[in-house]
């Protein structure tokens, strides 16, 4: 009998068309790119018993296992279900049931950096904030990509994302217990953007030069540096790669709560569905606000939103990045 | 004499001796420590027992509270200066056994090291009383049984923390009447830590000689150490200041004398006037504060100054073990002296 299948709903169940006819591969998702060792052995499993026993390990930190043929689909969801259930439903992801597979595909696994239970730039908890997302925002259909990073240094590259997420830590300076050592000031000036000068044998801070990675924090000896209890977090958004326009995501918002972050993603997905061009197969959210201006964006993003005092909101964007069109080789 | 109080008890005690004691304590400040989401355990004031923090190891020493990391010694204008003044108040410190023995070196430098007596740490040192807090299982990287610092007879009170009662012993009769109607009078001596399984061998001093100053056992910190001067902060016995007079930024003709801590690990630490400067090299700086600590001190004044408290271990971004050092230091002159034999 000859194959007959359902292309849109084979790839909206993660399953993918690929260049081997008769053969898938299955899309793994793992929210914050952390996962319990534990489900290494359903991967390892699907891999060998349907798949070409190789795993891809993709640049969202979900795993792809290819060769799997179209026939399998059905036991590799039974064999993922339980990954699926432990993994996205006991995180309170809403998915009916597990043993089907994953119900959408188009917004990507959210990725993070490794984030502050390990490493010593973090200003938070990113694999949660990831997960957190992945609750609010998955299932979906549209093409979403967003990923979290723990500080400036942007490990997860942010910048390449629909929405990157970046911790900013309020550092707060007693003043008392500054030792005039000029740690902080050296290293800040050396690694990041000169925000901190000595005066009088103790440090000011310029508070509009500050990107908020806490790098005082780690170099003073005293402690005279500690970082605000309360998170902050700095949006760039629209970045992207493709094959139109390539660009760095902008600053649209910074010294904003994890709240304000949740709701302005889930307004965008509103924002999506008002003014997606539904003649095209799909459409990328940044082309989406290409055509309806960075206001129009705005306006729908913040709807709802309590901004806090610290908070900043980019009043123009100019996205930049280079058009393929007309870049100096088709000129 | 000896107490039983519960912990409501106890805060009652607390809140009689607060009219006239200033009480301080390590402490938690949540989510304040050097990385994100971690807690920073300092010294503070405390209003309630459930305040102290006695079941870990502070990140900083009590030395701030008698030598604050920042004091102004006095304030002048173009003809006249007027001293700093300091609190009214008695002041109460909770404190272990090495950190009381750390204090007794603090004395030695202040009070103690030439003719002259430090007025600024003097006027704050003497308000002091101890509340020795028991330490019988000492913490990771301690060594205060190597140093004979896990014992004491100098405090006021000695307790005991439980998670909902205190034992006190009571050896100053000063506090006997905050005591009175309080608790449950009973038979309390502290224990003392016997054995830390961090052990180090202090060397003779009078086997260290000029030549080994330039020994090769140096030259790797002048790689691993970084010169940020944490151990330098968070020892107990590190004492040294720097001294600056600041003008005021509205007018300079108005200013203040000011001192603040320096540590021998951080830059600046030896600059001269013309812009001399010495120990560039940070193994230099790390001869030099063991040196310190393991050789000069106790040659003047009879008794090693580390007293063990390992906070400077505990604190090295980069691994630099204070204890393995001196245990290198007696190690590398045994080895010389056999050589030579």
């Amino acid at each position: 009998m000859s194959m007959d299948l359902n292309v849109k709903a084979i790839k909206k169940n993660a399953f993918r068309i690929t260049k081997v006819r008769g053969k898938t591969a299955l899309r793994i998702r793992v929210p914050g790119g952390l996962i319990e060792a534990k489900h290494l052995q359903a991967v390892k499993e699907i891999a060998e018993q349907y798949g070409d026993g190789t795993v891809h390990i993709t640049i969202r930190q979900g795993f792809e296992i290819p060769g799997i043929p179209f026939e399998k689909m059905d036991e590799v969801n039974q064999k993922i279900a339980q990954m699926i259930k432990e993994v996205e439903i006991d995180n309170g992801v809403d998915i009916d049931n597990a043993k089907k597979g994953y119900p959408a595909s188009g917004t990507r696994n959210i990725s993070a950096c490794i984030g502050n239970e390990v490493c010593p730039f973090a200003n938070y908890n990113t694999a949660k904030l990831a997960q957190r997302i992945e609750r609010e925002v998955f299932p979906n259909d549209y093409h979403v990509k967003i990923a979290v990073t723990g500080c400036p240094n942007d490990c997860i590259k942010a910048h390449m994302q629909d929405f990157g997420i970046i911790g900013m830590a309020d550092t707060q300076y007693e003043r008392d217990r500054c030792v005039s050592c000029e740690a902080c000031v050296k290293n800040c000036s050396l690694r990041v953007t000169g925000a901190l000068i000595m005066h009088n044998g103790k440090v000011r801070k310029d508070e509009r030069r500050c990107v908020g990675c806490g790098e005082c924090v780690l170099t003073c000896p005293t402690a005279a540096w500690s970082r605000n209890p309360e998170k902050f977090y700095k949006l760039v958004i629209m970045g992207r790669t493709g094959k139109k326009n390539p660009r760095l995501a902008q600053p649209f918002l910074e010294w904003v709560d994890e709240e304000t972050i949740i709701k302005v993603i889930k307004n965008t997905y509103e924002y999506i569905d008002k003014y997606i061009d539904r003649s095209l197969p799909k459409e990328h959210v940044g082309y989406i606000v290409d055509r309806t201006g960075y206001q129009v964006f705005k306006e729908y993003a913040l709807k709802g939103v309590v901004l806090g005092p610290k908070a900043r909101v980019a009043e123009h964007i100019n996205f930049g990045g280079y058009l393929y069109e007309r870049d100096g080789f088709m000129k | 004499m000896g107490y039983r109080l519960s912990n409501e008890k106890f805060n009652k005690l607390l809140d009689g001796l607060k009219g006239e004691y200033k009480i301080y304590a390590p402490i938690r400040f949540p989510k304040r420590g050097r990385f994100s989401d971690t807690d920073l355990i300092r010294y503070g004031e405390i209003n309630k027992v459930e305040d102290v923090v006695w079941i870990e190891k502070s990140n900083y020493s009590p030395k701030e509270i008698v030598f604050p990391i920042t004091q102004t010694l006095f304030y002048f204008t173009e003809d006249e200066f007027k001293e700093s003044m300091v609190h009214n108040k008695k002041i109460l410190i909770f404190l272990r056994p090495c950190d009381i023995n750390g204090m007794r070196r603090l004395d030695t430098i202040f009070l103690n090291n030439g003719p002259i007596k430090d007025v600024y740490y003097e006027r704050l040192r003497e308000k002091v009383k101890f509340v020795m807090m028991e330490c019988k299982d000492g913490f990771e990287n301690c060594f205060c049984v190597s140093t004979n610092s896990n014992y004491t007879q100098d405090y006021s009170i000695a307790v005991r923390f439980t998670s909902n009662e205190v034992f006190c012993e009571l050896k100053d009769e000063s506090f006997q009447q905050f005591f009175s109607n309080l608790g449950t009078e009973m038979n309390f001596k502290p224990e003392y830590i016997e054995e830390n399984s961090v052990k180090v061998q202090l060397p003779e001093v009078d086997k260290i000689t000029t030549e080994f100053f330039n020994h090769d056992m140096w030259k790797e910190y002048s790689k691993r150490c970084i010169g940020c001067g944490r151990c330098n902060m968070a020892c107990i016995t590190c004492s040294c200041f720097t001294n600056s007079d600041i003008a005021y930024e509205e007018n300079p003709n108005a200013g203040e004398r000011r001192r603040v801590w320096a540590g021998c690990h951080i830059d600046k630490f030896t600059d001269m006037a013309g812009g001399h400067s010495f120990r560039q090299d940070y193994s230099s700086r790390m001869r030099f504060k063991t040196m310190h600590k393991i050789y000069d001190y106790k040659k003047r004044f009879g008794e090693h100054m580390c007293v063990g408290c390992g906070r400077c271990d505990d604190i090295c971004p980069e691994y630099i073990s204070f204890s393995n050092c001196i245990n290198k230091v007696s190690k590398t002159l045994k080895e010389d002296e056999s050589n030579a034999q």
